[in-house]
C-alpha cells in the first residue's frame, strides 16, 4: 500500500544548503538524486528574503534571495535532479529508509544510499525567552512576520517593537517601515549587535530607528492584542536594573533572538550533536556520526551568509555521492576541533588530514565577544602554534572563516587536537 | 416569548460542559453558554491536569468526596469520550525527615476519603521508578488511582457529545444579568439578549460569585488565586512520573508531571491577587515555580522551556466547593468556588447538580437515543504508516502537514473547524489538534493557519483571531496604507 521509491542520494530540504548539495551528488556522478521539500516550491527560507545581499562570495553578484535560490532551483532541473515537492519528511531509519507524506502520494517509503540533511534552522520563541506577561496576538517571530509580509501580503501589525538585533529583526524592521509601520525601536540584551553591521547601517540607521543595547523586553501587556511592552535596561549579567523600566506602545513584537537548528530526525536517529550549535557534529566532508548520513547548511550551525551554506552544500552533495557510489575515502588520522579563547564554537568539529590531499579545507567559527580593533585567529596542533592570520575585528554576529592550506598537512597528521583561538596581538 | 429551556447552563468549563452531557442524557431542553469564542477558555485550559487521588482534601468537605468520587468515573467517561487519560499514579515526595511525618497524615488522611491502594514507599524504590527524581527523596507517598488527562480535550469532548445529544451550545454569549419573575429566577440576559429557562445553572468559574450576587445571594467570595508553569520541550527533561512536595496549608505545591503528550509541565505556585483576569506570568513567579521544581528535580534545564503560563484558580470564601439551590433564588443552582481538584470532580460535580435539580422539581427522563460514546477524528501522528496512508487515500488533506513540530494535517484542521463544537480560532485549534503546541510555538504554522481558517470560515485574514475578537492576527494587506499607525 506504501509508496516505494529508490534513489542514490537523498536530500531532505530544499534550501540553498540542500540545492548545492544535490547538484554537487549529481556532479560527482551520483545516478539518482532526489530532493524531498515540505514546501511547495524549492528554495528554502530565501523566498521570504526579498530583500538583496546574496551571492556576492559565489555568484559575485549581489542578488534578492528569490534570484540566488531561482539560479540554484535552474541547475538543480538541469542536472536531472529529481524532486518531490509539497512533501515531508517524517522519519527516517538507520538502514537509510525514509518515510514522507503528501497528499498525492500518501506515505512515501524511500530507501537512500545516503542521506543529506539541510532541514535549516527554525526561529527561538517567546516561550523559550519565557518573556513574563500575558499571551495576546501580536507576538511574532520575525521570520513568521516576514512570511505574512513578504509570502501572504498582509500586514501583522501596525507599531513594532522588535526584540533582538538579528539580522532577520533589522531586515524586517526596514521592511514594515517601507510598509507605512511604525518601528519603535530594536532592543538588544547583550552590549553588541547579534546581527551582521551592514544590516544595521543599512536597515535601522537609514531608516532612523533605535536601537538599544543592554536592553530587553520585561513584560507583555494587553489580554486580547499587544498593546504595549515594558523595556528595561539590562547589567552585565542580564539583570534588569530597578527603575529604568519604559513602557512602549505598540500592537506588535517582534522577536529576533536566534535561530536554532531544526534537528528532529537527526536526534531521533541518535546522531551525535554539539550542544553549543545545536546541529551534528561533522567532520570536513559534512558527514555525520552515523554513516551514510551527512549535513549541510543551517541544519550544522546557523550561518550569517547564504554563500557559505551553498559551498557547505557542495561538500555535503560529494561526500553523500562518493558513500553512495562506494567511493567515499577510507579515513585513517582524524583529530578533534578545539574551541579555544574566544571561540564559541568550530565547524567541522572532526577533521582528517588526508583530505588535504584534495585541496584546501575550511574552518568557520564564530567569536564570544566582539573585538574591535585588530585580533589574530590562531592554530594550534596539540598545543604548538602551526598557523596565525590576522582579522580587523571579530564580532560574535559575523562568522570567520580559516582556510587550511594543504602544506599544514604535515603538521597536522600526527596531531589528535587543532586549537582555534581568536587572541589580542600580545 | 421563546419555548424557553429547561436548563440553562452558564459557563463552559469542564464543570459546565460535565454538567451540559449529564443533562443530554434525558428528555430536557439545554443550552450551554459561554463568554468566550470556544469553550474550556477559563481555568480548565490553564491547570495541572491530574486526576488526583483524593488524599489531600478534609475528610468531610464536598471537595473529598467529589474527588474520590469524581476520579472512579474517569476510566469509563474517558474511554466513553476517547480522552487522552493515563491512571499512571502518583507520588508525594518526601525530602526530609519532616516530611516523612507529612506523608502519615496525607496517607491517613486518603484513608478517611476512601482512597483505595495507597502506599507508602522508601527513597530508594521513588528513585527506581523515577531516576530523576532528587537524590535526597527519602521515601514517597504511592497513590495508584492518581492519573493524568488532557484537560482540553475532556471539556471539548463532554461538550460535543453533550451537543451530539442534542444541547445547545452559544458561544461569544455572556450573561449579564439574570431575569426574576415573582421571586423565582427565569432566564439570564445576555450581550444576545434574553433567554428563558427553568433552571439557571452557575457554573461561570471565577465570576460564579458576581452572578450569585446579582441573584440577591450574598456571602461567598471568590479569589482569583494564580498559579504560573513552564512547559518543557518533549524531547528533553522528561519526567514519567507525577511528582508532588509535600503540600502546604494553600496549595498541594510546585509539582513535576508529564502531560499526555509526553511533555514535562513544572508548576503551579499560588498568588492571591485581585483581577480576575490577570494571568500574566510574573518573573518571581516563575523563579518560585522553576526553583520549587528543581527540588524535586534538580537537573531541569531553562534551556528546554518551550512555554510559560498561568491559570487561575476560583478558591472560594468557605474553602469547600459550594453546590447548592439557594433558598433566596429559587431556580438558581450554583456551583462555585470549583478551585482543585474541580478538574477530577467534574464528572462527580455533574451527577450531584442532577440530583439537585431532581430534588427541586426538575423531571429527568431518560432518551432512547442518548448516545454516550464521542469519537475522535483521527489524529495522524499517532497512526501507523500504513493506517495514515489509508487515511491520506480517502482525503488528500491528511497528507498535507501543517504543523512541523507536532505533525499536525490540513485533514485534522478542517476537521476541528467543521466538529460539533466548532474551533474558530486558532488558539480552539490548538486545543484540539496540538497544533501550535510544540517548540516552534507556530511560528511555522501561524501563516497557513490564518489561511486555512480564512477559508473554511469564508472570512478575509484580517477577521481570524487568536482567540475572538480583538486578537486579530494582521491588520490590513501590505500596500493598503491606511495612515493609521499614530495613536
Ligand atoms: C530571514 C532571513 C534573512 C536572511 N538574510 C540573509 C542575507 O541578507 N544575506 C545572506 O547571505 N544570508 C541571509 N540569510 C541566511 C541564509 O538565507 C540562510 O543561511 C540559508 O537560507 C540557509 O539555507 P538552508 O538550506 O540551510 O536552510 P533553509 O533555507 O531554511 O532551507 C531548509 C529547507 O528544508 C525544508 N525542510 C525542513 N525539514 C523538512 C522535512 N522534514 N521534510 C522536507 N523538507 C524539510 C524546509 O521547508 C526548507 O525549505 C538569511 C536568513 C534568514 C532566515
Ligand atoms: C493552577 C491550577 C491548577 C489546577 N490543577 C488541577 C489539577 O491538577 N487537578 C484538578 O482536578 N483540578 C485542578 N485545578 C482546578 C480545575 O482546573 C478547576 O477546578 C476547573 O477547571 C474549574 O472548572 P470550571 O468549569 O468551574 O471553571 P472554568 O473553566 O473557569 O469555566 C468557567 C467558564 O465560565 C465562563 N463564564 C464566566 N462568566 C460568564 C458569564 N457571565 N457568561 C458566560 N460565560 C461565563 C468563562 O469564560 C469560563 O469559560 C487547578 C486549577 C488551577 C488554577
Amino acid at each position: 500500500m506504501l509508496k516505494t521509491l529508490s534513489y542514490d542520494v537523498v536530500v531532505i530540504g530544499g534550501g540553498p544548503g540542500g540545492l548545492a548539495a544535490a547538484i554537487a551528488a549529481r556532479e560527482r556522478g551520483a545516478e539518482r538524486v532526489c530532493i524531498i521539500e515540505r514546501a511547495e516550491e524549492l528554495g528554502g527560507i530565501l523566498q521570504q528574503c526579498i530583500h538583496n545581499g546574496f551571492g556576492l562570495e559565489v555568484l559575485g553578484t549581489d542578488l534578492p534571495g528569490p534570484a540566488y535560490a531561482q539560479h540554484f532551483i535552474t541547475r538543480v532541473y538541469q542536472a536531472g535532479v529529481q524532486t518531490l515537492l509539497d512533501t515531508m519528511v517524517l522519519e527516517v531509519t538507520p538502514q537509510r529508509v525514509l518515510y514522507a507524506t503528501n497528499a498525492r502520494d500518501g506515505i512515501l517509503e524511500i530507501e537512500a544510499g545516503a542521506v543529506v540533511f539541510s532541514m535549516g534552522c527554525r526561529e527561538r520563541t517567546r516561550g523559550a525567552l519565557a518573556i513574563p506577561g500575558t499571551r495576546p496576538a501580536g507576538v511574532y517571530t520575525a521570520g513568521t512576520a516576514q512570511r505574512l509580509v513578504n509570502i501572504e501580503g498582509y500586514m501583522p501589525g501596525r507599531r513594532f517593537v522588535i526584540l533582538g538585533s538579528g539580522d532577520i529583526g533589522m531586515i524586517m524592521a526596514r521592511r514594515l517601515t517601507l510598509e507605512g509601520a511604525q518601528v519603535e525601536r530594536v532592543l538588544e540584551i547583550v552590549p553588541y549587535l547579534s546581527g551582521l553591521k551592514r544590516n544595521y547601517v543599512q536597515c535601522l540607521q537609514d531608516f532612523g530607528i533605535p536601537l538599544q543595547l543592554s536592553h530587553t523586553v520585561r513584560e507583555i501587556k494587553g489580554n486580547k492584542r499587544v498593546e504595549a511592552v515594558v523595556a528595561v535596561a539590562v547589567d552585565e549579567r542580564w539583570q534588569p536594573i530597578p527603575g529604568s523600566e519604559e513602557v512602549i506602545p505598540c500592537d506588535t513584537l517582534l522577536l529576533s533572538v536566534g535561530l536554532i537548528p531544526e534537528n528532529e530526525l537527526s536526534r531521533r536517529l541518535g546522531i551525535a550533536m554539539d550542544p553549543v550549535t545545536g546541529g551534528p557534529i561533522v567532520d570536513e566532508g559534512m558527514g555525520t556520526s552515523l554513516s551514510g548520513f551527512f549535513a549541510a547548511g543551517n541544519v550544522v550551525h546557523v550561518y550569517d551568509l547564504v554563500d557559505w551554506v551553498t559551498m557547505a552544500g557542495e561538500v555535503a552533495g560529494r561526500s553523500a555521492a562518493a558513500y553512495a557510489l562506494g567511493m567515499a575515502p577510507a579515513s585513517v588520522y582524524r583529530l578533534r576541533v578545539v574551541a579555544g579563547d574566544n571561540v564559541r564554537y568550530v565547524v567541522p568539529h572532526l577533521f582528517h588530514p588526508e583530505s588535504l590531499a584534495q585541496g584546501p579545507q575550511q574552518l568557520q567559527l564564530r567569536v564570544r565577544e566582539p573585538i574591535e580593533e585588530k585580533v589574530q585567529v590562531i592554530l594550534e596542533a596539540d598545543g604548538v602554534e602551526i598557523w596565525r592570520k590576522t582579522e580587523r575585528y571579530v564580532r560574535p554576529g559575523e562568522m570567520v572563516t580559516v582556510k587550511l592550506m594543504p602544506d599544514l598537512y604535515d603538521r597536522l597528521k600526527p596531531a589528535s587536537t587543532l586549537t582555534v583561538s581568536v587572541r589580542k596581538p600580545r | 416569548m421563546d419555548d424557553p429551556y429547561d436548563v440553562i447552563i452558564v459557563g463552559g468549563g469542564v464543570v459546565g460542559c460535565f454538567i451540559a452531557r449529564a443533562l443530554s442524557r434525558y428528555r430536557v431542553r439545554v443550552l450551554l453558554l459561554e463568554r468566550e469564542s470556544d469553550v474550556c477558555s477559563g481555568t480548565s485550559k490553564a491547570n495541572t491536569a491530574i486526576v488526583h487521588a483524593g488524599y489531600d482534601a478534609k475528610p468531610g468537605t464536598l471537595k473529598a468526596a467529589l474527588n474520590v468520587a469524581g476520579n472512579r468515573m474517569y476510566d469509563q467517561v474517558c474511554a466513553e469520550l476517547d480522552v487522552p487519560f493515563h491512571r499512571c499514579g502518583t507520588y508525594v515526595v518526601a525530602l526530609t525527615e519532616e516530611d516523612l511525618y507529612t506523608l502519615d497524615d496525607l496517607y491517613h488522611r486518603g484513608m478517611q476519603n476512601g482512597v483505595s491502594g495507597m502506599r507508602i514507599i522508601s527513597g530508594e524504590e521513588m528513585r527506581r521508578v523515577e531516576p530523576l527524581v532528587n537524590p535526597d527523596a527519602r521515601g514517597a507517598l504511592y497513590a495508584p488511582t492518581g492519573g493524568i488527562v488532557d484537560p482540553f480535550l475532556l471539556t471539548i469532548a463532554a461538550a460535543e457529545n453533550a451537543v451530539l445529544n442534542g444541547v445547545h451550545l452559544r458561544l461569544e454569549t455572556e450573561v449579564t444579568d439574570l431575569i426574576r419573575q415573582n421571586g423565582r429566577i427565569v432566564g439570564v440576559s445576555t450581550n444576545r439578549g434574553q433567554i428563558f429557562g427553568r433552571f439557571v445553572i452557575n457554573a461561570a468559574g471565577l465570576h460564579a460569585d458576581q452572578l450569585m450576587a446579582k441573584a440577591g445571594v450574598h456571602g461567598f467570595t471568590i479569589t482569583p488565586r494564580k498559579g504560573e508553569y513552564y512547559v518543557f520541550d518533549r524531547e528533553k527533561s522528561r519526567v514519567r512520573t507525577v511528582l508532588f512536595p509535600c503540600p502546604t496549608p494553600i496549595s498541594k505545591g510546585i509539582l513535576v508531571t508529564p502531560t499526555t503528550h509526553g511533555n514535562t509541565l513544572i508548576g503551579p505556585n499560588a498568588v492571591d491577587i485581585r483581577d480576575k483576569e490577570d494571568v500574566t506570568v510574573t518573573p518571581e513567579g516563575l523563579e518560585e515555580v522553576f526553583a520549587g521544581a528543581q527540588r524535586l528535580v534538580p537537573t531541569l534545564e531553562r534551556r528546554d522551556v518551550i512555554a510559560v503560563f498561568a491559570g487561575l484558580r476560583a478558591s472560594g470564601s468557605t474553602g469547600d466547593f459550594l453546590i447548592e439551590a439557594p433558598a433566596q433564588a429559587p431556580g438558581l443552582i450554583n456551583v462555585a468556588g470549583i478551585e482543585s481538584p474541580g478538574l477530577t470532580a467534574a464528572p462527580a460535580i455533574a451527577e450531584f447538580v442532577l440530583d439537585l435539580l431532581r430534588e427541586c422539581g426538575l423531571a429527568l427522563l431518560e432518551k432512547a437515543n442518548y448516545n454516550p460514546i464521542r469519537r475522535s477524528p483521527p489524529r495522524f501522528s499517532e497512526l501507523s504508516h500504513r493506517e495514515k496512508a489509508a487515511l491520506i487515500a480517502q482525503d488528500a488533506r491528511y497528507g498535507r502537514i501543517v504543523c512541523r513540530c507536532e505533525t499536525v494535517t490540513e485533514g485534522e484542521i478542517v476537521a476541528a473547524i467543521h466538529a460539533p463544537v466548532p474551533a474558530r480560532t486558532y488558539d480552539a485549534l490548538k486545543r484540539r489538534t496540538r497544533l501550535g503546541a510544540g517548540r516552534c510555538q507556530g511560528g511555522f504554522d501561524t501563516p497557513r493557519v490564518i489561511h486555512i481558517l480564512a477559508r473554511e470560515l469564508g472570512l478575509p485574514p484580517t477577521a481570524i483571531t487568536k482567540k475572538g475578537p480583538g486578537s486579530e492576527f494582521v491588520v490590513r494587506k501590505t500596500k493598503e496604507w491606511d495612515g493609521n499607525e499614530k495613536v
